[in-house]
């Protein structure tokens, strides 16, 4: 364990909803929700724009309240009565929501200011903090005059200074460039790891839930669709939304005889061996499964477009028009455009749904 | 590049307008005050002379209580309309900005029509306590009109103020443990302070030079305006009424620089 870390008491609550529900204006926003979160688990609430991750947030912070009572736990103990102020949790906003008027260090100790902490301790306290978050240099600077990327450390900081039972985290890396998110997803993760303490992170970008979370709640429609683990999100997705909002997926849809997938689209004569019985069926596979074969249950397919990715390059190529198909092969082979491959992907890593009605 | 003169074209208009309204008239004025029975002394008359300058005190006291109780008034509408939708908001809204649209000596109407003799007040305390309650020609009723006529003002510079201010500030500091005291202490009242100052000094000229609702009102208070007004008319001394305007200039210029050195004190020392 980090030596750093031990200077830290533990301080993640398990938190459990149960039947969790919120309903705006007759709208159900969050359909009755169960979840478990582990004492010090990361779980991240992944999702498109509206499905109701910031309510979900929101809820377990208790800046929204759900419809009925008893629907949140934090280590068994009720909390749905208890406000925010009473709650004990550390919040990290889009916006950061800084406070303009502070410096770097009075934004970091507010929260044991009005908990009425001796300056002393606190002095001491927020100092420990800024050198977690490698901010020491800009104790005295005005919140005002430090850059996106220290004003996102400083919010985690201040979160962090009360040490709260949650942390909960509204798509925290959303306003700066893509660079440093990368950067930063990185490093707070670690750092969440370091604390120990049962984080909830709401984002809608794959590869930042990919990196922070310990497991992922993929939500559709205020619904969880899939949780677990980001390997077995991404390997093993639970339905065709999750298969198509995590990740790039090739999707084929059509009848199988013989074990043999025929897509039923005019103009095209694809064929995948999919192995099974007789059914409808549709079809799913990842770029990077495909490979290049000449046998009988071999998909042909026209290439449009090639990108370069030092190992590997990215086809895109259609089997009719219109219906389009990517492919991640070795970028040592070359491809003209209009050029026809024949390929197939492991038939273990092909993920099939029942076709819906 | 854009070229000198034309900045100095850009800046005629302004400049022309203050030579013509603001320096030629102030020159003429400082003229004739010197030309006042007691000559230049006249300026410090409005401090020397003991009626002259309880006027100021009353005048000023008036003024920085009008401005204390307009602002306490409009920072808790502001942040009751902002960031809030209820039924009857835009009629409230509307309600309170609705003296916007009268002149002063109209508010010193309305309020002998709320506090004056044959007032709303006094019937009402006669037919239940047999008591008179007069208050329109005091100072409160002064006081009354003077916040009922700078409400709207100051409400809608605070409104647009608040309306701006990130709620989530407020629910950032909540989930630090702040209480309702501390997040205005700390978030709020920071926030709106660039308003309040403009709206206060606003607010604060306007009382010290009110002349529409003092001329209904006070018929036994000698307010600043009201003595420039007699000291013109009924006196006829021109040179008196002169000084004195420039002295009210000067005095309610120094209170607000005043107030403004100090606003930038506090929000730098946060
Ligand atoms: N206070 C509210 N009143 C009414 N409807 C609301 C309120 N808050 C959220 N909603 C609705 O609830 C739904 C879910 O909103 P939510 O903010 O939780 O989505 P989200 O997943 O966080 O989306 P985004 O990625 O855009 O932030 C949306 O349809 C939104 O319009
Ligand atoms: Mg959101």
């Amino acid at each position: 364990m980090n030596a750093r870390a031990e200077a830290f008491t533990r301080c993640g609550s398990a938190i459990t909803t149960n039947a969790l529900t919120k309903t705006f204006h007759g709208h159900t926003v969050l359909q009755p929700t169960h979840l478990e979160i582990a004492s010090g688990e990361i779980l991240v609430l992944l999702g498109p724009s509206g499905c109701g991750k910031t309510t979900l947030l929101r809820l377990i912070a208790g800046l929204e309240q759900p419809d009925g009572p008893n629907m949140i736990r934090f280590d068994g103990e009720d909390v749905s009565a208890l406000p925010i102020e009473k709650r004990n949790v550390g919040m990290v906003f889009q916006s950061y929501a800084l406070f303009p008027n502070m410096t770097v260090a009075e934004n970091v100790g507010y929260g044991l200011k009005v908990k009425g902490i001796r300056r002393k301790q606190r002095e001491s306290e927020t100092k420990r903090l800024l050198a977690l978050v490698g901010l020491e240099d800009y104790a005295d600077r005005r919140i005002t005059t430090v850059s996106g990327g220290q004003r996102q450390r400083t919010a985690l900081a201040r979160a962090l200074a009360i040490k709260p039972r949650v942390l909960l985290l509204d798509e925290p890396l959303a306003a700066l460039d893509a660079v440093l998110r990368e950067r930063l997803r990185v490093e707070i993760g670690l750092l969440l790891r370091e604390f120990g303490i049962t984080a909830v992170y709401v984002t809608h970008d794959q590869a930042e839930a990919m990196a922070i979370g310990d497991r992922i709640a993929v939500m559709q429609r205020g619904r969880i669709e899939q949780i677990g683990a980001p390997k077995a999100i991404y390997h093993r997705p639970a339905n065709d939304f999750v298969a198509d909002f995590v990740g790039t997926m090739n999707r084929l849809e059509g009848r199988v005889s013989d074990g043999i997938l025929a897509v039923d689209a005019e103009h095209t004569q694809a064929r995948l061996r999919v192995g099974g019985g007789d059914r409808s069926a549709v079809v799913c596979f990842r770029p990077e499964v495909a490979r290049l074969t000449a046998g009988p249950g071999a998909i042909r397919a026209r290439v449009i477009a090639t990108t370069f990715f030092g190992a590997t390059q990215r086809l895109v190529a259609e089997v009719a028009p219109g219906r389009q198909l990517q492919l991640d092969l070795a970028s040592s082979l070359h491809f003209a455009p209009g050029q026809i491959v024949a390929f197939d992907a492991d038939p273990q890593a092909i993920i099939e749904f029942e076709k819906d009605a | 590049m854009r070229s000198r003169s034309f900045d100095v074209l850009l800046i005629l208009p302004a400049a022309i307008f203050t030579l013509a309204f603001l320096i030629l008239p102030l020159a003429r004025l400082t003229v004739e005050a010197g030309t006042g029975p007691s000559g230049f002394a006249g300026f410090f008359a409005i401090l020397t002379e003991a009626r002259y300058r309880n006027s100021l005190l009353v005048t000023l006291a008036l003024s920085i209580v009008t401005t204390l109780a307009t602002l306490a008034l409009a920072t808790i509408a502001a942040q009751t309309l902002a960031h809030r939708k209820f039924p009857g908001r835009g009629l409230l809204l509307s309600l309170m900005t609705f003296p916007l649209a009268f002149p002063g000596v109209v508010v010193g109407f309305m309020i002998i029509l709320f506090g004056g003799r044959l007032g709303l007040v006094n019937s009402l305390s006669m037919a239940a306590f047999g008591t008179r309650a007069i208050f329109a020609y005091s100072l409160f009723g002064l006081f009354l009109g003077y916040v009922y006529f700078s409400v709207p003002r100051v409400l809608l510079t605070l409104l647009a103020a608040a309306e701006k201010l990130d709620p989530s500030l407020v629910e950032a500091a909540r989930s630090l443990g702040a209480g309702p005291l501390a997040i205005q202490r700390d978030v709020v009242l920071p926030a709106l302070f660039p308003a309040m100052y403009t709206g206060g000094a606003l607010c604060f000229a306007t009382a010290m030079g009110a002349f529409g609702t003092a001329f209904t009102l006070a018929t036994s208070i000698d307010v600043v305006p009201m003595l420039i007004y007699t000291e013109f008319t009924l006196a006829t001394n021109a040179g008196m009424a002169a000084s004195i305007s420039i002295a009210l200039g000067a005095i309610t210029w120094a209170a607000l620089a005043l107030a403004r050195s100090r606003a930038m004190r506090d929000t730098k020392g946060g």
